[in-house]
């Protein structure tokens, strides 16, 4: 059979996902898990004097405790198999990647297991985010020393 | 405050949304996905647009996978103006540790106290 063939045998006989169901679900369970976090910014905003500018850093940490605790007791698989990305792209996700990394590799020691596995899943956000953040910055620092924008 | 509540439902959905998009309309694996949304939180921080997201829409903008490239953008800017080139080096980590900290750190004790049931993930 040609390539092509082929391509187009395989586009036809793949089931079409269900585009507005699965927005959807990642829709209502994404804002779910940012409402909890929103909640999250509130108490430490409320009782700890974090501001509106330095409260993401405590909610994060505490969103990823959270996640290890469903990731550990098995939950946060069995949420992400309804909402995809709705819990893949909230912080609780790249703790979700790093925990269970952890967790499943554990058997081959903290070493070898877990330390040479931790990021395992979660290290392309890494690197991306640290690269492009590097570029970016680099970026900036040009166009402010030949005056283009300003700080 | 009862407006940030109703705006972190709303923007936090959408930014989901739009990585549930990315992965079935984009074909791309769920690591292309959060790695293409880190990358456009660290550009839109670039822009100076970031920041207003969060002001408005609280954790909607900060628990997003988008906001860790907001913050590794945003404090290499940050350490960019005080020192000048060796900033953008330097200052990457200064706001957004907490994060990768928590993972790590909550990582090693879940391995610690969790055995893997062949369902964690």
């Amino acid at each position: 059979m040609e390539k092509e063939q082929y391509q187009k045998l395989e586009q036809y006989v793949t089931p079409k996902p269900p585009y507005l169901k699965n927005v959807a679900k990642a829709f209502v369970v994404g804002g779910l898990i940012c409402l909890i976090g929103q909640a999250v910014s509130l108490f430490y905003m409320v009782f700890f004097n974090f501001t509106e500018a330095t409260v993401g850093n405590p909610t994060v940490a505490t969103m990823v405790f959270f996640s290890m605790i469903l990731t550990g007791i098995g939950l946060y698989k069995r949420i992400g198999q309804f909402a995809g990305a709705g819990s893949a792209v909230p912080v609780t996700g790249f703790g979700n990647a790093v925990i269970s990394a952890a967790i499943e590799h554990r058997s081959e020691g903290f070493v070898l297991g877990v330390g040479s596995n931790l990021f395992k899943l979660a290290g392309s956000v890494v690197l991306f985010g640290v690269v492009s953040a590097f570029f970016v910055a680099l970026i900036k620092y040009i166009l402010v020393t030949l005056g283009v924008v300003s700080w | 405050m009862v407006m940030t509540f109703v705006f972190a439902f709303f923007i936090g959905g959408i930014i989901c949304a739009i990585g549930q998009l990315l992965m079935d309309v984009g074909k791309l694996t769920p690591a292309h996905t959060l790695s293409t949304l880190v990358v456009i939180g660290a550009i839109l921080d670039g822009m100076g647009l970031y920041e207003p997201i969060i002001h408005f829409a609280g954790a909607g903008a900060t628990v997003p996978i988008t906001s860790f490239g907001n913050s590794l953008t945003h404090g290499a800017i940050a350490e960019a103006e005080k020192h000048g080139l060796v900033g953008v080096l330097t200052g990457m980590f200064e706001v957004t540790s907490s994060g990768i900290s928590a993972a790590i750190i909550f990582g090693f004790i879940g391995a610690l106290i969790f055995k893997a049931k062949g369902n964690v993930d």
